[in-house]
């Protein structure tokens, strides 16, 4: 057998009293995807920065093609042949495609000029041998994100990568791309390269790797071939305990109209009409999924209607009172949200750490934001802080936030949690209304079963809520009906039961227009 | 397929929040003796001894009754435009308008006083007072309006706002000033704080006065206001994650103002220390930079109403304590040391925070 392209052996990090990694060993075998999987929090992300030199190990070490290395910086990763693709794109959004691979290494032309025609050629062989579909002379700004991920992946190739770390690469992408994308890695380890694929989706798993490595609390649970290990087992691995199966649907008895939008049209910050003339109405006890792939005007819909964009055109009423009116209308900023807020909206907002949390709070400061007015909590204009310990408690209990300290600070919790902390005061609130945006976008499975739960028990107790997600799967397993939005219109209203994953897919790139429902 | 027990490494992951308070509480004390090892090196570069002019600052400004009067006169306004400071960056907004905010302070307090002399106390001194608050909350509701209506820079317009007060008192002056002064005449009996002298004898001969535990209250008020009503949680949400508080449904903008309005008002209190406690009427220049210095309190005490107050403490002690050592060493050093210890702050609360982060 071959020596290990990598081998990761014995790997210990601290972080003060944390130990993020505890005496973790990896191999990969050359030519292999390896899927690394395990909820967030369980070390991946801390193993894959100790490889690629941004983190030093406190113990342990790592050899490449056989030989022990140190790795103290990315530069060492890089010219031992390591890649990474990260999460968030490292790339230079008005240059060109041809620019940012040249990047640090530019071909130099005439009078050592930048020499454009050579770092596009460059490109173009690239592109070719990988069978990477890109334009080298695309600006980056311009291109869809699936095609700035290829961009990524050229890069770390281009600089002579053959083994290649790809940290949660589907979590941005539509289907379509990631269908794309799985052929690019294919193609990609058929010529040789090492892929490892850090991921909590565990399709992904089953479709692209051929072994995987569970970790969970900082060390490696389980590992072996994917084709021995079946999905319930790895699940449980990675969470600790059996997973409870999905929550069946039930038939929608969808009663009165709760939040009803008519002819909105909103404008984006450069003033562009994002969202078009919709108008969409979800009745208490409903679910209401928005599929949609991002920047389709989702986003200034939500916000719309939670209050925070005006609208340019049309109408947002909450449990039968307008949005909108009065001193809300055209009044400075916060004003708007809260006469929402008043008329019975809850929102889970989309990014959890610039709207929907002040981080530098503690959990039980963040439990009452935009409830501060509530009576209970003290009296006249005093803010009780035994009352919003008392409020936080069962709270945090209820929705197993951790750790369920009152006064630890929102930005020491995980992203898990920091989103249970978010469903747990938007979901406690009974409001008629409940407007859920991404409710559990980078949040590990334990954590989604929860909020899913939650949100299940919501609709079944008469709220009318309006989920958006970029998770397809979510969207067919909770919602009641489903709406697909492309370029700021609904362009197709369906059931789950009467579509699936591809036919929605295909209808959030705009193709069944005219053919759709 | 190979499997070892559950981790037990996971039991070790609870945060101990007090371990990266206590790193970063730790900031303001090593900031001041960083500085003071700095400035030694100044003292030995001009041939004198680091450790006797340190001892004889500390003995002088709070080793005698007389000497700890001074420094907790000096520490007075310095509390007040410190609050003024706080609240604003509490709030996201750097208010460098508090020397514009107390100079107004001061005048409003003492043409009150002059106006109404011969009111009884009871009545005079809250008028004083009002007058101060008012006339320093104006002038920072003003910058703090323009942010919020017009999104003009807070910084800018405190800063604009100094300049139009400190012309405002000039040209004022022609109409109130004492021929050929440029002070106002003497307010009335009643508006007159007492000295603590009278109260504790020790402090006999320095000019500390009531306005001292105005300040404590204002302190006092500040915290409450802060950490314990509604309004101050939104002011905090505001200053920390606008766009959550936003969300939250809480007018940005109106709580900005009000911010402003409060911080205004807190240096404009800060005028009175002078103007009713010691000389009993209004001098120009008489605030010795007190609500620049407030920048450097607010900094040092971490914007918490405790925090200020020590720093202000400290910061009263160099002013007396540099006065002392001025025959041995130019008064010019507890200038560089107030900027050291500013320098110093900033740099090391940085690195302190990053170091606190990185704690679980």
């Amino acid at each position: 057998m071959l020596a290990p392209a990598v081998s990761l052996e014995g790997i210990t990090r601290r972080f003060g009293a944390l130990v993020a990694n505890q005496d973790v060993s990896l191999e990969l075998e050359p030519g292999e995807i390896h899927a690394l999987v395990g909820e967030n929090g369980a070390g991946k992300t801390t193993l894959m920065r100790v490889l690629y030199g941004l983190l030093q190990p406190d113990a342990g070490h790592i050899a490449i093609d056989g030989r022990r290395v140190r790795i103290r910086r990315p530069a060492d990763a890089m010219r031992l042949g390591l890649g990474m693709v990260h999460q968030h794109f490292m790339l230079v959004g008005p240059l060109t495609v041809a620019e940012n691979i040249a990047l640090g290494r530019e071909p130099h032309g005439r009078l050592g000029s930048y020499g454009r025609a050579a770092a596009e050629r460059e490109a173009a062989a690239l592109a070719e041998r990988f069978h990477l579909r890109v334009d080298p002379r695309a600006r980056i700004a311009d291109l869809p994100v699936g095609a700035q991920q290829r961009v990524e992946i050229l890069k770390a190739v281009g600089h002579g990568a053959w083994v290649l770390i790809l940290d949660e690469p589907t979590a941005v992408l539509t289907p379509q791309e990631v269908d794309e994308l799985f052929e690019v890695l294919r193609t990609l380890r058929d010529q040789g390269t090492t892929i490892v694929l850090i991921t909590h989706k565990l399709a992904e798993v089953r479709a692209l790797a051929r072994r995987v490595t569970v970790m969970r609390g900082g060390r490696v649970v389980g590992s072996g071939d994917v084709a021995e290990l079946p999905v319930e087992r790895i699940a449980e691995l990675m969470v600790g305990h059996a997973i409870p199966p999905p929550t069946a649907r039930r038939a929608a008895s969808a009663g009165e109209p709760r939040l009803e939008v008519r002819g909105l049209t909103v404008r984006d910050d450069r003033g562009l009409d994002a969202v078009r003339q919709v108008s969409l109405t979800v009745r208490a006890g409903e679910i209401v999924g928005i599929a949609g792939v991002t920047g389709n005007g989702q986003d200034e819909l939500v916000e719309c209607i939670a209050g925070l964009r005006p609208p340019a055109a049309g109408e947002v009423w909450i449990a039968g009172q307008r949005g909108f009116s009065g001193r809300a209308a055209r009044g400075p900023a916060g004003r708007a949200a809260r006469q929402h807020r008043a008329a019975g909206l809850a929102h889970i907002p989309s990014d959890r750490l610039h709207r929907g949390l002040v981080p530098e709070m503690s959990l039980a400061e963040n439990l009452v934001l935009g409830l501060t007015r509530d009576p209970a909590l003290g009296r006249g204009p005093l803010l009780s802080p035994r009352a919003l310990a008392a409020r936080a408690r069962p709270l945090l209990a209820g929705y197993d936030v951790r750790p369920p300290e009152p006064g630890a600070r929102a930005r020491q919790l995980s992203g898990g949690n920091q989103q249970k902390l978010i469903a747990a005061r938007e979901l406690s609130r009974a409001a008629p209304v409940v407007l859920a945006a991404h409710p559990t976008r980078g949040v590990d499975l334990g954590a989604v079963s929860l909020i899913h739960r939650r949100l299940l028990a919501e609709r079944d107790a008469g709220r009318a809520q309006l989920l958006m997600s970029s998770e397809l799967s979510e969207i067919l397993t909770l919602s009641d009906r489903v709406l697909v939005m492309f370029e700021g219109r609904i362009v197709h209203e369906t059931t789950p039961d009467a579509t699936d994953e591809r036919t929605l897919g295909l209808a959030m790139t705009g193709r069944s227009r005219g053919a759709g429902a | 397929m190979s499997e070892q027990a559950p981790p037990a490494a996971a039991a070790a992951a609870r945060p101990r929040p007090w371990r990266g308070a206590l790193l970063a509480g730790a900031g303001p004390f090593l900031s001041v003796a960083l500085a003071l090892a700095v400035g030694a090196l100044f003292i030995l570069a001009i041939g004198e001894r680091p450790g006797e002019i340190y001892a004889l600052m500390l003995r002088e400004s709070l080793g005698t009754g007389y000497g700890l009067g001074q420094t907790l006169f000096r520490a007075t306004p310095l509390i007040f435009t410190g609050l003024a400071v706080a609240l604003g960056f509490r709030a996201g907004l750097f208010n460098i308008g508090a020397e514009g905010q107390i100079t107004l302070g001061a005048l409003a307090a003492a043409l009150t006083g002059v106006a109404l002399a011969a009111w009884p106390w009871p009545l005079l001194l809250p008028a004083c007072l009002l007058a101060a608050a008012l006339a320093g909350g104006l002038w920072g509701a003003l910058p703090g309006a323009l942010k919020a209506r017009f999104g003009a820079h807070e910084v800018i317009n405190t800063i604009m706002l100094n300049f139009i007060a400190f012309a405002l008192v000039s040209w004022l002056g022609h109409f109130v000033f004492q021929p050929a002064t440029v002070r106002t005449a003497a307010i009335g009996p009643g508006a007159e704080l007492p000295r603590l002298e009278r109260l504790w004898g020790a402090l006999h001969g320095a000019p500390a006065n009531a306005a001292l535990p105005l300040a404590l209250i204002g302190a006092a008020a500040t915290f409450v206001l802060l950490f314990r009503t509604r309004r101050g949680y939104a002011l905090r949400a505001v200053g920390l994650n606008a766009p959550a508080a936003e969300y939250g449904g809480i007018a940005i903008g109106a709580t900005q103002t009000l911010a402003m309005a409060l911080s205004g008002a807190m240096a404009g209190l800060g005028g009175v220390n002078f103007v009713l406690g010691y000389k009993h009427f209004f001098e120009q220049g008489f605030s010795g930079g007190a609500g620049f210095i407030g920048i450097a309190v607010a900094l040092l005490g971490r914007n918490h109403p405790v925090g200020v107050t020590v720093a202000a403490l400290f910061f009263g002690a160099l002013a007396y304590g540099g006065l002392v050592i001025n025959a041995r060493v130019p008064k010019e050093l507890v200038e560089i040391l107030q900027a050291l210890v500013i320098l110093i702050a900033i740099c090391v609360q940085g690195a302190l925070e990053r170091m606190a982060r990185r704690l679980p």
